[in-house]
C-alpha cells in the first residue's frame, strides 16, 4: 500500500478544483480554514469564502440561508466543534432539507496529542440519527475526491463527510467511484467478513493477511456509506461467511458496528465482534500508540476474527 | 443585476386600510388558537401590526410569483410566532384563510411552528436564535448575486438570550450587510415571566450598536411610526439595521396583554374566546 495525503488536503484541493467549474459553490469555515484546508478555496475564490470567527452556530445558520438563496455550502471545522450546533443542523438544515455539505476534519482518535478534548468518536451516531442528513466516512484519497465530486455533481440535500488529520494509506484503485449506500469489497474472502471504515481499512486489510495465516479466510469491505446503509451488502456477506467482525475509529455503540448489528439481528443473526472506541473519552499520545491503547490495532482486529470465527453460527443453529 | 420587481398596488396604503387588516388578523390569530385549542397568541398579538406593514406596505413579494428570485425575503425567528405569519400570509393572498382553521391539525401544513412547505413561508423556525443567521446567508446571497433583494428577520424579545443571535449579529456586522432588517419584537414577556425578570438585558440598543449595527426604536403599534422605522432602515447604506419594536404582548385582548400565561395558551373557555373577538372588533 502506497502511503497518501491526508484526507483534508484531498479535500482542500478538490474544492478549489470546484470552485473554478460550479459557480454557486460557497465555503465556511469557522476559524480553522489552516487546519481543514479550506483557506485554498479561500485565497482563490474570496468572495465566495466566509470565515465566521469562533462562531459555529452562526456558521451554521449563515450556511442555512445560503442554501435557502440557491447555493451549495460546504461548511467545516473540526468534527468535534460542529457537534455544538447539533440543533442548528437540525432544525435550519436538516428540517429544510436543503444543500450544506459538512465536510469536518479531525474526527476520531487520530487528531493524537491534541487529546480527548478534540477526540471525537460519537458524531457519527449523532448526525446518522438526524432525518434527512446522509453520513459518509471515506477510507482514503481517492474515495474523498469522488465524494466530493458526487455530493457536488449529484445530491442538493444535507451530507456528513467525516474526514481526519492524518494522513492514511491508499486502499481504493485510482478508478475507484463512490456509490451511496453501496460497500465495496477490497478483500473477498469465505470464513470471515471485516466491515470497516475511514482509518480501520488498511488496519483490517492488514489483519486480513494475519488471519489468512491462522486459515481464516477474511473478507474486507468498506462501509463508507453509513446512511444510507448498504443493507444487502451486509447480508449477503454475512451470509457467505457466517462471521462478521467490524471496526471503526468511532464509539461501537452508535457507529458502523450498532448499524451492522441492527441489520444482521433483524435479517441474518451471526456472531459480530465490534472493534472501536468504549464507552469512554480518548487521551493525548501519538494515533499509533492510541489504536493500541484502546484496544483498536490491528493485533486487536486479528483477536476479534478470530473470536468471531469461533463462535457457533447462531443462525445455522437455529434453522 | 437582477430586474427590480414593479411595485404593487399595496404600496402607499393608507393607515386606517391597514389598522383594518391587521385588526383582521387578529381576529384569525383568536380563531386559529381557540380552534386548535393551542398556540401562541401573546406573541403573535405583539408583532402583527409590524406583520400587516411589512407585508402590505415594506416587501416586494407576490403570492402570484412566490419563487421570484427578486422578492425580499422574510424570517419568522421568533417561530411560536405562527399564527401572525400564517393569518398574515392568507390576508395577503399565499392561501385561503379557511386553511387556517386547520392549524396545528394533523393532515394540515399549517404546523405548530413555522414551516417552510406553506406557501410564502422561506424557512422553517421554531427553535429560537437561528433566523438571523439564516438572515445573514440570505443577505451574502444577494450581494454574491448582485440581487436586490432585502431580508428582514423579526426576533423575539427572550429570544435574544440566546448566542446565536449575538454571533450572527457579528457576522451581519463583519460584511455590511445593508441589505438585512432585524425586528425586535420587544414586548418584555417571555414564557416563564417578564423578561427583565428571566434574564435583564440591559440596554438592548446600545449593545446592538456597538456590535456595529444601526439601530432605531418605534411603536409597533403606530403604523405610521413603524412607517418612519422602515423608511429610515432603507436609507441606511453601510450597515445592517436593527428595528427594535415597542410593543405588547397580547395586544387588542386585555386579559392577554402583558400577561406571560397567554405567551403559549389560547383562551380558555368560550366566554373568554368571545370576549377576545369582542375587544378587537372594538379596538
Amino acid at each position: 500500500m502506497r502511503p497518501a495525503e491526508s484526507l483534508r488536503e484531498t479535500y482542500g484541493k478538490k474544492l478549489v478544483e470546484i470552485g473554478h467549474r460550479k459557480k454557486d459553490v460557497v465555503v465556511l469555515d469557522a476559524d480553522l480554514s489552516s487546519s481543514t484546508k479550506t483557506s485554498e478555496f479561500g485565497k482563490i475564490f474570496p468572495d465566495r469564502f466566509f470565515n465566521m470567527g469562533i462562531s459555529e452556530q452562526s456558521m451554521v445558520t449563515a450556511a442555512a440561508g445560503l442554501a435557502l438563496a440557491g447555493k451549495q455550502a460546504f461548511v467545516s471545522t473540526f468534527a468535534v466543534f460542529l457537534m455544538r450546533t447539533y440543533e442548528q443542523i437540525r432544525q435550519s438544515v436538516c428540517y429544510n432539507n436543503i444543500d450544506v455539505k459538512f465536510v469536518v476534519t479531525h474526527a476520531g482518535i487520530t487528531v493524537g496529542e491534541d487529546g480527548a478534548t478534540h477526540q471525537i468518536v460519537e458524531d457519527v451516531g449523532i448526525m446518522s440519527g438526524l432525518p434527512n442528513m446522509k453520513v459518509i466516512v471515506p477510507a482514503d484519497s481517492i474515495e474523498t475526491a469522488s465524494v466530493i465530486d458526487y455530493l457536488v455533481d449529484k445530491t442538493k440535500t444535507p451530507y456528513y463527510v467525516r474526514l481526519t488529520r492524518e494522513k492514511f494509506p491508499v486502499v481504493n484503485d485510482d478508478s475507484y467511484k463512490f456509490k451511496e449506500g453501496q460497500n465495496t469489497v477490497l478483500r473477498d474472502g469465505s470464513d470471515l467478513t471485516i466491515f470497516c471504515n475511514g482509518s480501520m481499512v488498511g488496519f483490517s486489510l492488514q489483519a486480513a493477511e494475519e488471519l489468512k495465516k491462522q486459515a481464516i479466510d477474511t473478507a474486507v469491505v468498506n462501509v463508507s456509506s453509513i446512511k444510507p446503509l448498504d443493507r444487502s451488502g451486509i447480508i449477503s456477506y454475512a451470509k457467505k461467511t457466517g462471521h462478521v467482525v467490524t471496526a471503526e475509529e468511532h464509539s461501537i455503540y452508535n457507529g458502523l458496528g450498532s448499524r451492522v448489528s441492527e441489520v444482521l439481528s433483524e435479517e441474518y443473526p451471526v456472531p459480530v465482534v465490534r472493534v472501536g472506541m468504549r464507552d469512554t473519552f480518548g487521551k493525548s499520545g501519538k494515533s499509533w500508540e492510541l489504536f493500541d491503547y484502546f484496544h483498536m490495532g490491528i493485533k486487536d482486529i486479528v483477536s476479534a476474527g478470530i473470536k468471531s470465527f469461533r463462535e457457533v453460527n447462531k443462525y445455522e443453529t437455529i434453522s | 443585476m437582477e430586474k427590480s420587481m414593479p411595485d404593487k398596488d399595496f404600496k402607499g396604503m393608507d393607515r386606517e386600510t391597514l389598522e383594518k387588516i391587521a385588526k383582521k388578523a387578529r381576529s384569525l390569530i383568536i380563531k386559529m388558537v381557540y380552534s386548535a385549542k393551542s398556540g401562541h397568541p401573546g406573541g403573535s398579538l405583539s408583532i402583527i401590526d409590524v406583520l400587516t406593514y411589512l407585508y402590505f406596505n415594506e416587501m416586494n413579494v407576490d403570492p402570484s410569483d412566490q419563487n421570484l428570485s427578486s422578492r425580499d425575503r422574510f424570517i419568522m425567528s421568533k417561530g411560536h410566532a405562527s399564527p401572525a405569519l400564517y393569518s398574515i400570509l392568507a390576508l395577503r393572498g399565499y392561501f385561503p384563510s379557511e386553511l387556517l382553521m386547520d392549524f396545528r391539525k394533523i393532515n394540515s401544513k399549517l404546523e405548530g411552528h413555522v414551516h417552510r412547505g406553506v406557501p410564502g413561508v422561506e424557512t422553517s423556525t421554531g427553535s429560537l436564535g437561528q433566523g438571523l443567521g439564516i438572515g445573514v446567508g440570505m443577505a451574502l446571497a444577494a450581494k454574491m448575486d448582485h440581487n436586490p433583494y432585502r431580508v428582514y428577520v423579526v426576533l423575539g424579545d427572550g429570544e435574544i438570550e440566546e448566542g446565536n443571535v449575538w454571533e450572527s449579529l457579528m457576522a451581519g456586522s463583519k460584511y455590511g450587510l445593508n441589505n438585512l432588517v432585524a425586528i425586535l419584537d420587544k414586548n418584555g414577556v417571555q414564557l416563564d415571566g417578564f423578561t427583565r425578570d428571566i434574564m435583564p438585558m440591559g440596554n438592548v440598543a446600545e449593545k446592538v450598536k456597538a456590535f456595529g449595527w444601526e439601530v432605531r426604536e418605534f411603536n409597533g403599534h403606530d403604523f405610521d411610526d413603524i412607517k418612519s422605522a422602515f423608511d429610515f432602515a432603507r436609507s441606511v447604506k453601510d450597515r445592517p439595521v436593527f428595528l427594535i419594536a415597542n410593543t405588547v404582548k397580547g395586544k387588542g385582548v386585555s386579559y392577554m396583554e402583558n400577561n406571560y400565561k397567554y405567551h403559549g395558551s389560547p383562551p380558555a373557555n368560550d366566554e373568554e374566546y368571545e370576549r377576545a373577538l369582542r375587544e378587537i372588533e372594538g379596538i
